[in-house]
């Protein structure tokens, strides 16, 4: 079942920024149009790349995350393609009424960057780890809300982007995590991949969580149960057809992410299956809390998003609907 | 192409005269909005839009024209009226300002209105899109196309105007004329009570920028200054314009009531009035 080319051998962990950076460059080369503007994050974003190969594209606005945005704008209405980075909870943490105004409602096309997403943000702690990104960028008209689940995946979507005439927020993250796909993964904005079949359950996970959710579906595949990953890399536009088809299958549901439940995916997907196809549905992420510091390992078991958990939430969801067969 | 009338400075007053008389009747008409601002700056707006900026009103997206960014959207009444008296689409539509289905929002959205160069209302981003503007120009090797931006006394109380500022400054954008309307006054009372701006000129050269300062209800002045500024080179520069709020209409003047709101039946009939015969130096109305 390999038809998506994902990792058959473990290859080494890779942090999704640098997919991110890599991407960057590789849209740099092929268009002259696209300029990076930083908030003296530039290396931490991997930026850097991008900024040592082009820096007559490449602008520093120091650490003033407004401007950021705007100054993004306004290079997008000269007709450039403006990819501004920072962490996540400053861009678009900080900045949401700047982006909303001038660049989404202003139909501008730039490009948002937001590292250190997340709870594998670590050590930092509860103000670093971007929690509520997700939920805050899908609640905006004409943005699109991305979050590749690795650095290969992240890379294609970095080109999607520079491709894509819409605004556009791409989540990141800081920490080594696993690379599943190939540079044979398909990738397009707007369209979820089932990564694993099953009958018995469906995983919809994005991100980070995706990695997690393939895991917790080989330890439920030992207890006897045939979970499908649905990795869900666009937020918005949510792909309706490939969820709601699992959902039909599978009839549960479990969201898997890196996020707080209210308003991410977890929220996308319950509104589209409670308006289309009610179904058994669990939300696994942040419930209405803050992170910590921590080793993301530690962070993850502590707040329940290990493979572990995953598995048990599956159970836990099926055990509840009884009417499942198993 | 640019159509470069030679308006003496009597015929581009008579203009602005009659641009405030527009902001008088289309805010009177819709029921709400800014009175004084738009006032304040007729004589702003018509220097830009009759002598200074290079624009055509039959292409308004012209790829060799200046770019005027409207900070303050909420004045945006009298780049409405400006650009109507100018020719971008008949008088008869400023009457459906802030209706329903209008081009003409009550503030400004770019994609309903050609001519607009950004969306604005919310204060403080437009000296930042000015910059990103001025920058991509840059790149491009554009430098001939000026980027101005009319902003006011009251938005620089947000930080982002500073950070922009910081950012024009060290990127020496000396494609960028920004233009403060300093008329002292904003929602809550006058600027200086509210969060006091001053000294706003030492402030703007300690930020590395080269300032004008001139009074602002003199369109010769306004037209002098953009064409100074356009020959400072190692600097951004900022117009600090002082301005009457509700200028030409005795009883909004200097007042900060009338920042938002509008004229009702009868005031905007004394307004008129006043407007017409400018203050009484003209006796008859129908000149």
């Amino acid at each position: 079942m390999n038809e998506l080319h994902l990792a058959t051998r473990q290859k080494e962990p890779e942090p999704i920024r640098r997919g991110f950076g890599m991407g960057l460059l590789e849209a740099g080369k092929a268009n002259e149009n696209v300029v990076g503007i930083c908030a003296d994050l530039t290396e931490s974003t991997n930026m850097h790349f991008f900024a040592e190969a082009f820096p007559d594209r490449f602008i520093e606005a120091g650490v003033a995350e407004q401007n950021l945005v705007t100054v993004g704008s306004g290079l997008a209405a000269v007709g450039k393609i403006p990819f501004v980075s920072s962490y996540a909870a400053f861009n678009p943490g900080r900045n949401w009424e700047q982006i909303r105004t001038t660049i989404a409602l202003n139909d501008q096309p730039v490009k948002i960057v937001g590292s250190h997403a997340g709870l594998y943000t670590g050590a930092d702690g509860a103000t670093h780890q971007m929690l509520e990104d997700l939920s805050i960028m899908r609640a905006m008209p004409n943005m699109v809300v991305l979050a590749p689940c690795d650095s290969v995946e992240a890379l294609k979507a970095t080109m999607a982007m520079a491709a894509d005439k819409r605004p556009n927020y791409l989540r990141v993250t800081r920490e080594a995590t696993p690379v599943i796909t190939t540079d044979h993964t398909p990738f397009q904005i707007g369209r979820a991949y089932i990564f694993r079949d099953g009958r018995d359950v469906s995983l919809v996970a994005t991100g980070t969580m995706t990695a997690k959710a393939m895991e917790a579906a080989k330890m439920l595949a030992k207890d006897g149960l045939q979970a499908e990953v649905v990795h869900v890399p666009t937020i918005k536009p949510i792909d309706y057809a490939t969820i709601l088809k699992s959902a039909e299958k599978t009839r549960h549901v479990a969201t898997i992410e890196e996020g707080q439940i209210n308003g991410g995916l977890g929220g996308a997907v319950a509104e589209l299956l409670g308006e289309n196809l009610p179904t058994p549905l669990l939300r696994v992420g942040m419930n209405d809390h803050f992170g910590e510091s921590g080793k993301p390992d530690e962070l993850l078991k502590h707040f329940g998003l290990d493979e572990n958990h995953i598995a048990m939430a599956a159970h836990r969801l099926l055990m509840d609907h009884s009417n499942h067969k198993h | 192409m640019a159509k470069a009338k030679n308006y003496t400075i009597a015929d581009l007053e008579k203009r602005a005269n009659q641009i405030r008389m527009d902001i008088i009747k289309m805010l009177e008409h819709a029921g709400s909005g800014h009175s004084a601002g738009p006032l304040g700056l007729a004589d702003i707006f018509t220097a830009l839009y009759f002598k200074v900026l290079k624009h055509d009103p039959d292409n308004p997206d012209w790829e060799e024209r200046d770019i005027l960014v409207l900070s303050n959207g909420h004045c945006v009444p009298v780049r409405y009226a400006t650009m109507a008296n100018a020719g971008y689409f008949s008088k008869k539509e400023l009457m459906t300002l802030r209706q329903m289905g209008s081009r003409l929002q009550g503030h400004p959205e770019r994609l309903r209105l050609p001519g607009l160069e950004t969306t604005s209302g919310p204060l403080g981003s437009g000296l930042s899109q000015a910059a990103g503007m001025a920058l991509g120009l840059r790149m491009d090797k554009q430098q001939h196309r000026w980027v101005y931006v009319v902003m006011s006394d009251g938005e620089q109380d947000e930080g982002n105007i500073w950070e922009a500022a910081m950012l024009a400054a060290k990127y020496k954008l000396n494609n960028i004329i920004a233009i403060t309307d300093r008329n002292n006054i904003q929602i809550d009372g006058p600027t200086e009570s509210v969060m006091p701006l001053e000294n706003l000129r030492d402030k703007w050269e300690a930020f590395g920028w080269h300032v004008l300062e001139i009074d602002g209800n003199d369109i010769e002045a306004v037209i002098d200054a953009c064409q100074m500024a356009k020959a400072i080179v190692e600097k951004p520069v900022m117009i600090i314009a002082h301005t009457v709020p509700g200028k030409g209409v005795d009883f909004m003047e200097y007042d900060f009531h009338w920042h938002g709101s509008p004229p009702n039946h009868e005031q905007a009939i004394k307004a008129l009035k006043e407007l017409r015969t400018l203050g009484g130096k003209i006796r008859s109305e129908h000149e």
